[in-house]
């Protein structure tokens, strides 16, 4: 009984928010709602209006290029980290203090942090011309095209330093005896941990895929800091068209239409990820 | 993990291969150490001097002003009172909403891993999908109610969402580690006749220190960090440090001070900082426990 009323909230907050509050949000989807929210039945007109919403379409197009480079950079460079720090190396805690500091950070440290360095006028541009590269330019910030890699850069140095501890988490659970028995047959080392540390790692390559996928979906912050979303609308993502539309354009139903779809999209990922973990293995109370 | 073991092979004195492994991670730290080292002599330095040099050099001329004017007088709009204010209201989010969260967070925990509640299961995986999906699927629902409530916009309404988005990752990180415990020691309490609470506070808490910690840390820097629920919900008295330092940084009338703004960043971080180089290792023991967060 006791047990029951401790999870009054949690359950509250279960079926309120997460349950209700996502429902509402997909139910005003639906409807013609501006300013206020009304309860009218609009059907899929606020889905086509989102879809040919010039500034919605760049920032789908923007967090799959964000994400695709976001999650490799992560990846690769959180692996090599983890493989190299896992060399009996001198110093190991000190490397691994430093990889890791940034993801203690804010996305909003980083990404004003990162605003400077990439200032066009006196940031890494006019390192380069006191160094003697006169002609060297480096204006990504205030470049169109070049601006989602700005935000793709800040947020590979912020978030590597958890893929490298995922993994080497991982390294740390592997047989020493493969190594051994790999030396004896003559593998070279990249060989090695291409071929057989990296297969054995695929755990905790899923896990960071997942959570850096969903950070991607979330990402916020870090352009709200560095870019606003601009030039323009050249470095808009879907959460902060969300929020725009919610808040400052008073347009909840296509805001909550975009929320909808950001929804599917998690929705998405997560679903074979939960299926391969958990209805594979039954029971387990952990 | 039970092997803490480095597991490569040892390098033997100065090899071609030992050269290359310290390159390579000397390079990378150069990498992720660089943004510190330009923050901190950009905030060193004053306004004419960051026009001549370069990003990277060390300050002629050092000079602590820059900081004191982030502290205290730095604008945000037409107020100058410096990024203290935003300082003060994060402590003040903080205080209730750390402990608040983790206790709720452990009552949920425990409740899901010793007693049995009917669709026990069903409910957890729902409070973990929650973790994952965006804030902006909740938020206009959330505000509606907040306002209809009476206290949207108010220090009580931001400790409220912390509580309810911290609930998730909190939940998992104590049902995992109370999973863990012996289940006859729960067994034995129950036959001397122990109830819900006595059990949770004279049995269990006292036992929990380890996780505690890492929960601590988490919402420590989780709550400290945020920004998006703080412009959403805590009202524009109570603004969190993160977004007074955004309206800093990005409403300066006239002229960028970058050194001021710079003093004003590193101020900013300092907490979640000095949180991870205190913690070390239980940092890391709680991103990888419940990297849910982000």
């Amino acid at each position: 009984m006791a047990a029951t009323i401790a999870l009054i909230p949690a359950a509250l907050v279960v079926l309120v928010i997460y349950v209700g509050c996502m429902l509402w949000t997909i139910r005003l989807s639906f409807t013609s709602s501006k300013l206020l929210p009304v309860l009218d039945w609009v059907g899929l007109t606020q889905y086509e209006r989102l879809f040919g919403n010039e500034r919605f379409l760049i920032a789908v197009k923007n967090i799959f290029t964000f994400g695709v480079f976001t999650i490799i950079g992560c990846l690769v460079l959180g692996f090599l980290l983890a493989v190299f720090i896992d060399q009996r190396i001198r110093g190991e805690a000190v490397f691994r203090t430093i990889f890791l500091y940034p993801y203690a950070m804010s996305h909003v440290v980083t990404g004003l942090a990162w605003q400077w360095f990439f200032n066009p006028m006196l940031g890494f541009e006019k390192l380069g011309h006191d160094l003697g590269f006169t002609n060297f330019t480096f204006d990504w910030l205030i470049n169109q095209d070049m601006v989602i890699y700005t935000l793709v850069i800040a947020s590979i140095w912020q978030g590597s330093g958890l893929v490298m501890c995922l993994m080497l988490a991982g390294l740390r659970g592997v047989d020493e005896s493969l190594w051994k028995a790999a030396r004896i047959d003559g593998v070279p080392a990249w060989r090695y941990y291409l071929s057989i540390v990296l297969p054995l790692l695929r755990p905790m390559i899923v896990t960071a895929l997942v959570l850096l996928s969903i950070s991607v979906i979330k990402l916020y912050d870090l352009v709200v800091a560095m870019t606003h979303g601009g030039p323009g609308v050249a470095s808009d993502v879907p959460a902060k068209f969300v929020m725009d539309h919610l808040f400052d354009r008073n347009n909840v139903g296509l805001a909550t239409a975009a929320a909808t779809m950001m929804f599917i999209t998690v929705a998405a990922i997560l679903a074979p990820w939960i299926y391969a973990r958990y209805a594979s293995v039954d029971g387990g109370r952990a | 993990m039970s092997k803490a073991q480095p597991h490569g092979r040892r390098p033997r004195g100065l090899t071609i291969a030992a050269f290359g492994i310290y390159a390579f991670l000397v390079i990378a730290a150069l990498f992720f150490l660089l943004p510190l080292w330009i923050m901190v002599m950009t905030s060193l330095k004053p306004i004419e001097e960051i026009r001549l040099g370069n990003i990277v050099a060390w300050p002629v001329a050092p000079t602590f002003v820059p900081w004191i004017k982030a502290w205290a007088s730095a604008c945000t709009g037409l107020k100058c009172e410096g990024i203290s204010v935003g300082f003060w209201n994060s402590a003040l989010i903080l205080l209730p909403s750390v402990p608040l969260s983790i206790l709720v967070g452990a009552v949920t925990g425990y409740a899901l891993s010793f007693w049995r509640v009917s669709g026990a299961n069903a409910f957890f995986a729902i409070l973990l999908l929650g973790a994952f999906i965006p804030y902006q699927v909740f938020l206009y629902p959330m505000v509606r109610i907040f306002a209809a409530t009476g206290i949207y916009n108010s220090l009580s309404c931001i400790v409220i969402v912390h509580i309810i988005f911290g609930l998730p990752l909190m939940t998992l990180l104590f049902r995992n580690f109370y999973a863990g415990l012996p289940i006859e020691l729960f067994k034995a309490a129950r036959v001397d006749g122990g109830g819900f609470w006595s059990i949770f506070f004279l049995i269990i808490l006292p036992m929990s220190p380890p996780v505690l910690i890492v929960a601590t840390i988490l919402q420590v820097t989780g709550i400290w960090n945020d920004f998006i629920l703080g412009l959403t919900f805590a009202g524009h008295e109570n603004l969190p440090m993160t977004v007074q330092l955004n309206n800093i940084v990005g409403s300066t009338m006239g002229e960028r001070t970058y050194n001021v703004d710079m003093a004003a960043t590193i101020l900013t971080a300092l907490v979640p900082l000095f949180v991870y180089f205190v913690s070390g290792r239980w940092f890391v023991r709680g991103i990888t426990a419940g990297g849910v967060k982000g």
